[in-house]
């Protein structure tokens, strides 16, 4: 596994970034936090795009950057790909030209070919295209087989679905996902979308004002509900883990831990793992087994904690077969049902509730 | 009807824009890239050949490639020779007389490329000259074309300037503009014409090509 050490300090006159953490670089590690939080600014210290900031970044053995003896690795020694918000393709050379600029380049000659990127990434039909012909999403695709080719030891990318719509996103998200292990070369990937989290991350490091507010694995920062207020557009939720089992009538059953839930219909083949991030607002509790509801979704569960939270509101922390859910109900529903930690309780979710944007 | 002055304006002209663009391109590098303080001053001092009489400009020139001026003092004492009133003083004199007309449409071209090109071609590998060769250059081919033309077409017009700094010397320093000039104060007018309605000519159909070739160069080609 590869390791990012960084430590470092940007002081500007309206922002101050201050970062002292050691990356444990596995799968898809996503930095993110609202806008303004100095996301986009870390990462372009990392790719050394960036070299106003002061102090350290190594990556495994291969210093980048060092205050004593001061040391400044410029972009192109480092081994890293960056994938731009904007997808950078450079408008005056064709798809394969582009790809082909890379591969020249490339850190390291041996792993990756033209041919593997092309197929790994569908982008055959491009390759005679002109850049500014593309879609934005073809375009993303291309600058992702681009940084690819450079063949980096870690991967930078700059919130690179933020100008495409849902449809699209959801496209292109399952080649962000293989890339680790197809590849193994590791993600550091800024978002600030929810979505996206929860469906790439293995880790997760919030940044709020500069400063790592929250750094571990991706399940358990998304569901703690202190972030909410640093995390701008995270409300409280938590992450469930289901394996995809049938289709019908247009929605999927996912079995999460031996129970089912039925969302709207997926192309996940039966079979594979689907990550869904549930808010807390959504999920309702009950005591006893109901009949006679619209909601499908009943799952049994344990009451781990409550937390009482903002004047009127209470924070359920349920157990449902060793994964978490979060349910956000009234204090008062708390002491009319007398719920208390270790009771048996039935989660009921609306099915709607879950966000399908990304999932795929 | 004699083609020495022809033959002089078009050598001047030619070895102008090689050392212009060679000068140009770091020069309008920097002021398209530079966040220093100094810039402001940098394009103040390029700019200042567009509103100078040619006269100041010369008289300047004049004073400092002469044998007592500290760059003409320096030239003869490694070549043996004046640079007033040679062909080398009047590249000289060209070249700043012409500088802004090189370095501002290489400016425009530089900043319209901006800095994202550039940070995408040094994340994956390329060196600041591979980057400048490969992208930026390509990319500024527009503000190249147009350097290039205004520059010859700026330098084949300069009357001012040669006049005071080059005289008027058959065959070293005598270019198109003086001799129509001469032409015209001897009352030679059948000469001035052919000189000038060559020179109108050859002026319009370069432009025109330029204006046209511009159109025709999508910035995208591969």
């Amino acid at each position: 596994m590869a390791t990012l050490s960084l430590h470092i300090d940007l002081r500007l006159d309206d922002f101050v970034l201050s970062v002292t953490e050691n990356l444990q670089l596995e799968d898809v590690t996503v930095l993110f936090g609202p806008s303004g939080a100095g996301k986009t600014t870390l990462l372009r210290i990392i790719a050394g795009l960036e070299n106003r900031a002061v102090g350290r970044i190594a990556l495994n053995d291969a210093i980048w950057q060092d205050r004593e003896p001061r040391q400044f690795i410029p972009p192109h020694l480092r081994s890293l790909g960056y994938v731009f918000q904007d997808g950078r393709l450079f408008p005056h050379l064709s798809v394969e030209k582009n790809l082909r600029f890379a591969e020249r380049r490339a850190t390291r000659s041996d792993a990756l070919t033209l041919t593997e990127v092309i197929t790994a990434l569908d982008l055959t039909p491009l390759l005679q295209r002109n850049p500014t012909s593309l879609s934005a999403g073809e375009q993303q695709r291309v600058a992702i087989g681009r940084a690819l080719l450079r063949n980096p030891a870690l991967m930078l990318m700059d919130e690179p679905l933020s100008a495409l719509d849902a449809k699209r996103k959801a496209e292109i998200i399952p080649y962000i996902a293989r890339l680790p292990q197809e590849f193994g070369i590791p993600v550091l990937y800024v978002t600030h979308n929810v979505e996206e989290v929860t469906r790439l991350a293995t880790r997760v490091i919030l940044l709020a004002q500069g400063q790592i507010a929250a750094y571990g694995d991706a399940i358990e920062v998304l569901e703690r509900i202190d972030l909410e207020p640093l995390a701008g557009h995270l409300e409280t939720g938590a992450v469930l883990e289901g394996r995809a089992t049938a289709h019908l009538n247009g929605m999927t059953t996912l079995s999460v831990a031996g129970q089912d839930l039925r969302i709207p219909g997926t192309s996940v083949a039966p079979g594979n793992i689907l990550r869904l991030r549930v808010q807390a607002r959504d999920v309702a509790l009950a005591t006893q087994p109901l009949q006679g509801l619209s909601i499908r979704n009943i799952l049994r569960a344990r009451i781990l904690s409550i937390d009482l939270v903002e004047e009127i509101f209470a924070e359920v922390l349920l157990d449902v077969g060793g994964q978490h859910l979060r349910a956000r109900i009234t204090r008062e529903a708390v002491d009319d049902l007398q719920l208390a930690i270790g009771q048996e309780v039935y989660a009921l979710i609306k099915s709607v509730a879950i966000d399908r944007d990304l999932l795929t | 009807m004699e083609l020495g002055p022809i033959w002089i304006s078009l050598r001047l002209a030619s070895v102008t824009v090689v050392v212009l663009m060679l000068l140009g391109t770091p020069l309008a590098w920097w002021l398209a890239f530079t966040h220093s303080r100094s810039r402001a001053v940098i394009e103040a001092l390029v700019a200042l050949p567009l509103v100078l009489p040619p006269t100041v400009l010369g008289f300047y020139l004049l004073i400092l490639l002469g044998p007592a001026g500290s760059i003409g003092s320096f030239w003869v004492e490694i070549t043996g020779t004046t640079l007033t009133f040679s062909f080398s003083g009047l590249v000289i004199a060209s070249v700043i007389y012409s500088f802004p007309f090189a370095v501002q449409p290489l400016q425009t071209a530089f900043e319209g490329i901006g800095r994202a090109p550039l940070e995408a071609a040094a994340t994956l590998g390329a060196t600041p000259l591979d980057t400048f060769l490969r992208v930026a250059s390509p990319l500024a081919l527009r503000g190249y074309l147009s350097a290039i033309v205004l520059v010859f077409a700026h330098t084949l017009g300069e009357f001012g300037v040669v006049l005071m700094v080059g005289g008027n010397i058959p065959g070293v320093t005598k270019v198109i503009s003086i001799a129509i000039y001469e032409q015209v104060e001897t009352l030679s007018y059948a000469q001035a014409h052919y000189l000038s309605a060559g020179l109108l000519t050859f002026s319009f159909v370069v432009l025109l090509g330029v204006y046209v070739i511009n159109r025709r160069i999508p910035i995208n080609r591969f």
